[in-house]
């Protein structure tokens, strides 16, 4: 009798185990497939053990923006396990099915960077995507005084290094697609000019000194330039090639700022007014007439950014604070407002914004995860750090 | 008893060995990190490599409103701050439109330029802290404008007018209220004197 009421218990706990495996396994799914779940995708659940320092706290960070959660070793389906004592060694253990499915050793220059190499290793063996923590940012850091320098970086803040030395405002730096280079506006010529900078062999020079406007350049993956220059007499959208012929006015809008390309380079997105409410609009890069962009709920849209993927736009919508939002890029749903901030932009994995956020009238950087709006601050250089460009 | 001798040693190294890997294999793979980001990065500085006069493709102007001024430049010039300090001219909230409040401030502006027909004028565009960060850089530049072209209705060649935005970049009023704002969104007028002549 004693042993019969044992045995039972004993199936439903498997029983329990079993059809939490499954409904964990769904959920897995669920994740990779069902995209339209901005905001509110629950994060997975994994165990960190074995790592201590530095190398745990990079774990962390990497894993917690890019969606993960951290429970204890027997809750969790995989388990991530390793050491830090010497290089960064790490494995990836499914613990329902019992098998290994990753097991490496990391040989690189710092803790840091083996840390983020296993970072992005995790979540190719987990989610089957390629993660973002070998990444680099390009941003503005401005002091006090108003004047500023453009500051590349880790993702996540470290590694910062000066490009400029200008003491001079400086804005908008934009990488030119896999290049290690960027274009950026500068007043050290004493007018917004946009600057093309080739950050490894040091060359620099004026892109865009017309008379009066030249910012926020955007690169099309192909080169081409997308601007904002007011040299006809209002602030409007140009563009021109890579070797800096050919520039074109593209609107004669009001209000035009911050234009970006489709990753497909056939559109330019950009805010304008049109029949004087702000609104987000595209017009085709051939030339063209330009198209509203709605964005139903979200008032006085700036800042777009569409995403590497083609599937989504990211941008800056302001109702008395400023709100980070991302909707469909074909318009089939509405906006999400997901966390107070400005001026996203997309990982080149199109899952992870970094954008601005206002700390007491000072701007820092944070990284976000759209699908469980989970989000960290970066590590900041000092004064107000804005216009991050990520590296794509 | 011989034999458990020899398999007692065997049999706690392999225990050790076990419990060391945690049961699992050695790491299968080993990931060499490649390069990376130069640590120092080339900085250029202002020097020989910038170049003050881009080769660009001149398209046709379109049509609409004044083109922005020639190829004279600011640096060739002293500014005279002092002159029309008082002539500043303020805008509403996300408004680059000159109100009627303002005209007065332009004409004394558009006196000025008559009495020194040498002197140049740079319009200077601001912006409260409301509003995202290139959003403003464009409205400053349109408020900029706006005098230019309000001005070039009082007989200023706009051709003599440059005009520059600092978006919200240079507050003059570092406070958070209406009252640092209102101050905020202005045109300041910069009076030019050729160096030559000074």
């Amino acid at each position: 009798m004693k042993h019969h009421s044992f045995l039972k218990i004993y199936l439903t706990v498997l029983l329990v185990a079993f059809a939490t495996q499954c409904s964990r396994s769904q959920q897995e799914i669920n994740i990779q497939t069902e995209i339209n779940v901005i905001g509110m995708t629950r994060p997975i659940p994994v165990a960190l053990v074995g790592f201590s320092g530095e190398a745990e706290s990079v774990l962390k960070f990497d894993l917690y923006v890019q969606g993960f959660s951290f429970v204890s070793p027997d809750t969790a389906q995989y388990e991530i396990s390793g050491s830090n004592s010497g290089n960064v060694i790490g494995y990836v253990t499914d613990n329902f099915a019992k098998k290994n499915l990753l097991s490496r050793s990391y040989v690189g220059s710092s803790m840091r960077r083996e840390a983020h190499a296993f970072a992005d290793d995790i979540v190719k063996t987990i989610t089957g995507q390629n993660g973002i923590a070998q990444t680099k940012i390009a941003f503005k850091a401005q002091r006090p005084d108003g004047t500023g320098e453009i500051y590349v970086s880790d993702y996540d803040g470290y590694n910062a290094v000066s490009v400029t030395s200008d003491d001079a405002i400086v804005a908008a730096p934009a990488w030119v697609p896999d290049r290690l280079a960027l274009y950026y506006t500068s007043y050290k010529l004493g007018n917004p000019d946009i600057f093309y900078h080739n950050l490894s062999t040091g060359e620099r020079r004026v892109f865009a000194g017309f008379s009066g406007l030249n910012t926020k350049a955007a690169v099309s993956r192909d080169g081409r330039v997308a601007m904002i220059l007011s040299r006809s007499g209002w602030p409007e959208v140009w563009t021109c090639q890579p070797d800096g012929s050919n520039f074109r006015r593209m609107t004669s809008d009001i209000e035009d700022s911050s234009p970006c390309w489709s990753p497909d380079g056939q559109w330019i997105l950009f805010a304008t007014k049109i029949n004087g409410r702000r609104t987000l609009a595209k017009v085709p890069a051939d030339g063209g007439p330009v198209q509203r962009v709605p964005t139903p709920g979200a008032l006085n849209p700036t800042e777009p950014d569409w995403s590497p993927d083609g599937k989504w736009i990211a941008f800056t919508s302001q109702m008395g604070e400023f709100d980070i939002c991302v909707m469909p890029a074909d318009g089939g749903a509405p906006p999400a407002v997901l966390v107070r901030g400005q001026d996203p932009s997309w990982s080149p994995n199109s899952r992870t914004l970094i954008f601005d956020q206002n700390d007491n009238y000072r701007q820092e950087l944070s990284v976000l995860d759209v699908f469980t709006k989970q989000y960290k601050d970066i590590s900041r250089i000092s004064g107000s750090d804005s216009e991050p460009a990520w590296q794509r | 008893m011989k034999i458990n001798k020899m398999i007692y040693p065997l049999a706690f190294t392999l225990a050790i060995t076990l419990a060391s890997t945690g049961c699992r294999h050695q790491p299968v793979g080993v990931t060499h990190i490649p390069g990376e980001v130069p640590t120092e990065i080339p900085n250029p500085g202002p020097g020989p490599t910038m170049n003050q006069n881009p080769q660009v493709g001149e398209n046709a102007m379109p049509p609409g409103t004044i083109p922005t001024a020639g190829n004279w430049d600011v640096s060739q010039y002293n500014e005279d701050r002092a002159a029309l300090a008082a002539d500043t001219i303020h805008f509403a909230f996300d408004s680059a439109v000159i109100r009627d409040s303002e005209q007065p401030q332009l004409q004394a502006v558009a006196e000025a330029m008559a009495a020194d027909q040498n002197a140049k004028l740079l319009i200077e565009g601001n912006c409260d802290e409301r509003g995202t960060e290139e959003y403003n850089r464009s409205l400053g530049e349109r408020r900029a404008l706006a005098a230019r072209e309000a001005l070039s209705k009082l007989g200023v060649d706009p051709m003599r007018v440059r005009t520059i935005s600092y978006g919200k970049d240079k507050p003059v009023d570092p406070g958070h209220d209406e009252q640092a704002w209102a101050k905020n969104r202005r045109d300041d007028f910069v009076l030019l004197h050729p160096k030559a002549a000074m």
